[in-house]
């Protein structure tokens, strides 16, 4: 996904000098074309987050569009002061660009885990939210970030998704990948993957959503989306308080949606344990295992 | 426009708004107003008929705080009416007690939590390099907001991308919420923290028109440029000037009329 942003952005940099990438020390072996290549248009300010989005949105304030690269809880935790106040308030072209959303860093240890990422992200008003779940879907995002008036925060990974049956990611507009009968899976980022493993694997014919997009969303839509089904599981690589199944609440109450739902998701934890993404999915139960017990039990 | 009769009507605006809104903050923005009346009637190249131009001098006021003589200065220079100045501090109103840009021409950036001033100001002084602009960004930070550790990283950036059309402007009046800065955390020697961070370090009177003046004009390639502008807390008040206690008091009727004689004499 790294790769398919720096591609987009050297796409929208060759046409556009004011299209600026503001690395805090991070992403060696992927950002150097893109330095040699616009000078004036790179910048590394070191390690030090919290004056990386003050200086964005100087940059942005004076007509630049600015995407900020580091990792998940750096670009976001470390500097959300910054990102309210200074990129929110004034409504800046202030792109945030996260690595290693959920636990793309999961053996990193507890540091390196974005598991609270969107829910503070989607707290904080005039800030988009993107969760592309693979790479294609994160070129087209970049494409249309740059161009968007406001603060965004998108969320990439490792990888991404190995399938190639996502459609093109309109922002704000979920992407219903499968639709099914009575139960719908929904996902936000690469565990996406999980639940399509998990429609696969069952007798029944279950949906699945790709829910790219948790801000700008067009609720309306997807309350009429949610109301063809009977369950609703949610599934996520974070907390859940505050994350995709809480959106999902949140819209079903809204709007009156008579449906169940069930959150698959991490239980108000910070996570010790050592392990790759994969690992640590099924060692908390965020895996399409998790997915296919639910399903289960919803058919006794 | 003469700074020194700006700043004597900023003063008065300023103990007024205070005083009708039962506000605080009254010292910090009273420390800073001589160097905010230079700075708007003698050196920044900005006013009401080039807010929009990208090739304007940018101001921020990073101790927004102090906003009350912001704005009253703004008003003094014809920013917007003097008589907008009543609603400060009033319900419905734009202009709350931290400076904020949103309904009020001429604040360029909205502050309040302290050390985020710095860094935007490197942003915009960045910008205007990249696109070979001639114009200056003047930040005023705090001296008790210099605790922040994300001014010095914006300082090491500025230094490094030798931004020369960067100005910190200090106003150094010693005195945070409790005591003096040197009783909390000692700043001293700020000059050589400055110098040693990579920039060109000037210190003056902040009260010294004269010198506030030639110290903005005198830049020096390569390097932003810090003045370090001793000033005194709730200057030109007499009960008030370097008295802890107005950062959190508003004056009362008496307290205001004496304010008044106080600045009327141009207390020295």
């Amino acid at each position: 996904m790294r790769t398919a942003f720096i591609n987009a952005l050297t796409e929208l940099a060759k046409n556009d000098k004011d299209v600026v990438l503001i690395t805090g020390d991070l992403g060696f072996g992927t950002f150097e074309p893109f330095e040699e290549r616009f000078p004036g248009q790179y910048f590394n300010v070191g390690i030090a987050e919290q004056s990386m989005i003050g200086i964005a949105s100087g940059l942005a304030k004076a007509g630049k569009k600015v995407f900020v690269y580091s990792i998940g809880n750096f670009v976001t935790l470390r500097c959300l002061e910054q990102i309210r106040n200074d990129a929110c308030y004034h409504n800046l072209n202030v792109n945030l660009v996260s690595q290693g959303g959920g636990f793309t860093y999961g053996a990193l240890g507890m540091s390196h885990h974005a598991t609270e990422d969107l829910a503070i992200m989607r707290a904080v008003p005039n800030i988009e939210v993107v969760v592309p779940s693979n790479a294609k879907n994160s070129y087209e995002a970049v494409m249309q970030l740059a161009n968007r008036s406001g603060v965004s925060y998108l969320r990439l990974e490792k990888g991404g998704l190995p399938f190639s049956s996502v459609s093109e990611l309109v922002i704000g507009r979920p992407n219903l990948i499968k639709s099914g009968d009575n139960i719908l899976l929904v996902a936000s980022g690469s565990i996406l993957e999980e639940a399509l493993i998990a429609s696969d694997k069952t007798s029944l014919n279950v949906g699945v959503l790709d829910l790219h997009t948790l801000k700008p969303l067009d609720e309306v839509e997807l309350a009429r989306i949610l109301k063809e089904y009977s369950l609703i599981i949610s599934i996520e690589e974070h907390q859940k308080a505050g994350g995709v199944g809480s959106l999902l609440l949140e819209v079903i109450s809204d709007y009156e949606v008579d449906v169940k739902v069930k959150r698959v998701g991490i239980n108000n934890e910070l996570i010790s344990l050592v392990g790759d993404q994969k690992y640590l999915r099924q060692s908390l139960s965020i895996d399409s295992n998790a997915i296919t017990k639910i399903i289960n039990e919803y058919k006794l | 426009m003469n700074s020194v009769n700006v700043a004597n009507r900023v003063r008065k605006h300023s103990v007024d708004m205070v005083h009708r809104g039962k506000s605080s903050h009254i010292g910090s923005a009273l420390s800073m107003v001589d160097i905010l009346a230079v700075l708007y009637t003698n050196f920044l190249n900005v006013s009401p008929d080039n807010l929009d131009d990208p090739d304007r001098d940018y101001f921020i006021l990073s101790k927004g705080h102090g906003g009350a003589s912001l704005y009253a200065t703004l008003a003094e220079v014809g920013f917007f009416s003097v008589e907008e100045l009543s609603r400060h501090y009033q319900n419905g109103s734009p202009f709350s007690g931290h400076v904020s840009h949103k309904g009020i021409p001429g604040v360029e950036f909205s502050t309040g939590s302290l050390g985020h001033g710095l860094p935007v100001a490197t942003g915009l002084a960045l910008a205007s390099k990249i696109d070979g602009r001639s114009n200056k960004v003047v930040v005023l930070v705090g001296d008790g907001e210099l605790m922040e550790g994300a001014n010095w990283e914006a300082l090491l950036f500025a230094a490094h991308h030798q931004l020369d059309n960067l100005i910190v402007v200090v106003d150094r009046n010693r005195l945070q919420s409790f005591k003096d800065t040197e009783k909390t955390v000692a700043l001293d020697p700020l000059d050589k923290k400055f110098d040693a961070f990579g920039a060109d370090c000037l210190e003056i009177d902040g009260h010294d028109h004269e010198a506030l003046y030639r110290t903005f004009s005198s830049t020096v390639e390569g390097k932003p440029t810090v003045i370090i502008a001793n000033t005194i807390k709730g200057k030109g008040v007499s009960y008030m000037e370097n008295k802890v206690i107005w950062h959190y008091k508003f004056p009362d009727e008496e307290q205001l009329k004496i304010a008044h004689d106080d600045i009327s004499r141009g207390l020295k």
